[in-house]
């Protein structure tokens, strides 16, 4: 199918573009990027994109599609449903499922579902250890030619310092970067949110901030060690983002990420016992998201994904200590990170950047631009159209959603994956 | 004034003339423990239900005497004996409770913020008789009632509250509690046993007992819970019980008519010498006489009174 999008502000930090442009889309490619009105309908299928914003496709490295395993809680289908939905054209799928993506039988079982769902790209993250026991290292070699592009031991983090070494070490060997989910098990492992004066107040254990902030300092060291590629997810701490600066300024070769509920929310939502705002690492204070909005700003956080967690009533409808860590994001996390643009913390090109450009850079993927011969995975977004979050409304299967009954304002109207609209706003 | 209140979850949400007025009607229904026929029949036809996830033998025991005493059906589940090793969510339990129509539900729960999940859900009223690491109202009250009595008021007095604070329910209640009515509130424990931001409770923080103890008019000791020894929480009993045991001397460095108070169950000889707890600055049993006192006015305010 030939695509012409016509007259959008095309924003594309891959190629230094933020002006009008007219983008024509030819088996699956960006055929031609020009001045608007320079090319010719000529019978094609004409998006007018007049007071839109048209940006390479968005990409979230960091979530949950639960399949194989807890179907329940979400599919392949329907999380990639809500990613197209959320303005997504590829997501990275964390390791944690049932039996774990240590292996080629489960990543090539994601890739053919994925495949025949036919929405978002997936990309599969294969386990660090074998069965994330944090015992053994996996096969990295044979899980990268199934296609995995990147190795993660994702919400059970790898508290041996020498399997994490021998974890970058082998890594490197297959130029796969490792992402790491940052938590001192024994200093946090009892917490139900962050510790301070509300996990005080409600009488729930705590996870200090120093349960975070102490495992990435012994994964900077450990990569100074060993060289590599480190990529820290979902950073939630005032502390980390000091390290991780530090790190980047010393030349490490480490990316990091924040999560839109950790610019966005506070230890405060936890008020009432709602087990929507129990999530690892924890929401935390407002001195934190002051920290990571400016970490954002200034280039030390990379990437923002929303590490998208389904969970059922079954999990979440209980007592807060017995309640999952974990809420959805595919569809609130464009809405939230825009309302960083509205207030002028980014500019649009760096939240792209952070959104698009950075991610498949660091998982050496397809997208993330609209140069010319790209894929032709395109988001295209309305910044001032202002909805109300309704989480039964949602494509994904669960509802364990915090910012339910919230107004934002910009969301995606279009999703182009390969040159095919999966995804149009009603 | 009008109590109307459908719970009682926490002291964190009660005004000071709410507990003015709990601690009243304590007062005036306190009697009735004490006449040869202990019995009023103002909750007759109600039907009191309490929930232990927890042991609990005086808690338990104080509720159902305050439920008697003033006539009022009384049903007790403990967990044993209950849904809850069958796999029972707690929200399927209470709604299956909730049909059989009881009163107010008395829950003690191993969760913090049970007692809140459930009064969001059930149409009757709970009462939160302790909830994991966050409330335990009514012993906070009834420790308010007990200093009352023994001082003739509350605001000024210099209060210090001794051991695992960390860990304590009954601490939590009894900061906010005793600051709400206009006492000064000092804590005092390990470090390991401190939580930061107790200042935020309106509470003042040392780790060093006599320093907490200068001056007091009211010293309480928690119960320190021999299993934290297994938690790094310390280093051996004896050497607690050195620096934070409540022992004679001590009670020089306080005011000359200190009371000394403990919610109990008593490890004699570990936070508290056997001279101190039996001696007579020792107000530990008429906390557990006044105990029913407030069970009963709390019964009575949420579902007597008014509302009848």
């Amino acid at each position: 199918m030939i695509l012409l999008i016509q007259g959008g502000l095309v924003v594309d930090p891959a190629q230094n573009l933020d002006a009008p442009r007219d983008l024509l889309i030819d088996d699956g490619k960006i055929a031609a990027l020009e001045a608007p009105g320079t090319i010719p309908a000529d019978g094609r299928r004409v998006i007018a994109a007049q007071n839109l914003v048209v940006t390479p496709g968005l990409i979230d490295m960091h979530v949950h599609l639960r399949e194989p395993g807890e179907e329940y809680k979400e599919t392949i289908l329907t999380g990639t449903r809500a990613a197209v939905a959320g303005g997504f054209t590829a997501v990275a799928a964390m390791p944690n499922t049932y039996p774990v993506n240590d292996n080629t039988s489960v990543t090539r079982f994601i890739l053919e579902a994925a495949r025949a769902a036919g929405l978002a790209r997936v990309y599969p993250v294969g386990a660090i250890s074998m069965g994330s026991l944090g015992q053994k290292l996996s096969e990295y070699g044979d899980q990268k030619e199934a296609g995995v592009v990147a190795l993660s031991d994702d919400g059970r983090p790898v508290m041996n310092p020498l399997l994490m070494r021998r974890a970058l070490e082998y890594a490197r060997t297959f130029n796969l970067p490792l992402i790491a989910h940052e938590e001192d098990l024994d200093l946090g492992g009892h917490g139900a949110m962050h510790e301070g004066r509300v996990s005080l107040e409600l009488g729930l254990r705590g996870i200090p901030s120093a349960a975070e902030e102490s495992m990435i300092f012994r994964d900077l060291a450990l990569l100074q060690l060993t060289g590599g590629r480190l990529h820290i997810a979902h950073v939630s701490a005032f502390g980390s983002i000091a390290l991780i600066r530090t790190a980047k300024a010393a030349g490490l070769t480490v990316t990091a990420e924040t999560a839109p509920h950790y610019f966005s929310l506070t230890d405060e939502a936890v008020y009432g016992y709602d087990t929507n705002a129990k999530v690892k690492p924890p929401l935390r204070t407002a001195e934190d998201v002051a920290a990571i909005k400016e970490a954002l700003r200034d280039g030390t956080l990379d990437v923002i994904a929303c590490d998208h967690a389904p969970h059922t009533s079954l999990e979440k409808d209980v007592e807060f200590e017995e309640a999952a860590f974990g809420l959805i994001g595919l569809e609130t996390s464009l809405g939230l990170s825009l309302k960083l643009v509205h207030d002028g913390f980014l500019s649009l090109s760096q939240l792209v950047a952070k959104m698009s450009t950075n991610p498949a850079r660091i998982l050496g993927i397809p997208g993330g631009t609209l140069a010319t011969g790209a894929v032709a995975d395109v988001t295209l977004m309305d910044l001032n159209r202002t909805w109300q979050v309704d989480a039964s409304t949602f494509a994904s299967k669960s509802r364990n959603c915090p910012f339910h009954g919230w107004t934002l304002r910009g969301k995606a109207v279009m999703t182009i994956v390969e040159g095919r609209v999966v995804w149009e706003e009603k | 004034m009008e109590f109307r209140r459908k719970d009682l979850l926490g002291i964190a949400e009660l005004a000071p003339e709410e507990i003015r007025h709990i601690l009243d009607t304590a007062a005036s229904l306190k009697e009735i423990s004490a006449r040869p026929i202990k019995k009023v029949p103002t909750l007759r036809g109600k039907t009191v239900v309490t929930v232990f996830y927890e042991p609990s033998t005086r808690t338990r025991m104080s509720f159902e005497i305050a439920a008697k005493r003033l006539s009022a059906d009384t049903l007790n589940l403990t967990v044993a004996a209950s849904s809850a090793v069958k796999g029972e969510t707690l929200s399927d339990t209470a709604y299956n409770l909730e049909a059989m129509q009881p009163d107010p539900l008395v829950i003690r729960h191993p969760a913090s913020g049970a007692p809140h999940y459930l009064a969001r859900r059930l149409k009757c009223g709970v009462i939160n008789a302790g909830d994991g690491l966050h409330e335990h109202p009514t012993q906070a009250l009834l420790d308010l009632l007990t200093v009352e009595e023994a001082k003739g008021k509350l605001s000024g007095l210099k209060v210090a509250i001794i051991g695992d604070i960390a860990h304590s329910r009954v601490a939590r209640s009894d900061i906010q509690a005793f600051a709400k009515m206009g006492s000064q509130v000092t804590v005092a424990g390990p470090a390991t046993m401190l939580p930061p931001y107790l200042e935020s409770l309106g509470a003042r923080v040392t780790c060093s007992l006599e320093e907490a103890v200068v001056g007091a008019d009211v010293i309480m000791m928690l119960r320190l819970q021999l299993e934290r020894m297994g938690q790094m929480f310390l280093s051996t009993l004896r050497e607690y019980s050195r620096y934070f045991g409540l022992a004679p001397q001590h009670l020089e460095l306080a005011q000359p008519d200190v009371i000394i108070m403990h919610p109990g169950p008593l490890n004699r000889g570990v936070e508290i010498s056997p001279e101190v707890a039996d001696g007579v600055h020792s107000v530990i049993l008429e906390q557990v006489t006044n105990g029913v006192a407030v069970r009963m006015a709390m019964l009575y305010l949420l579902i007597g009174g008014e509302k009848a």
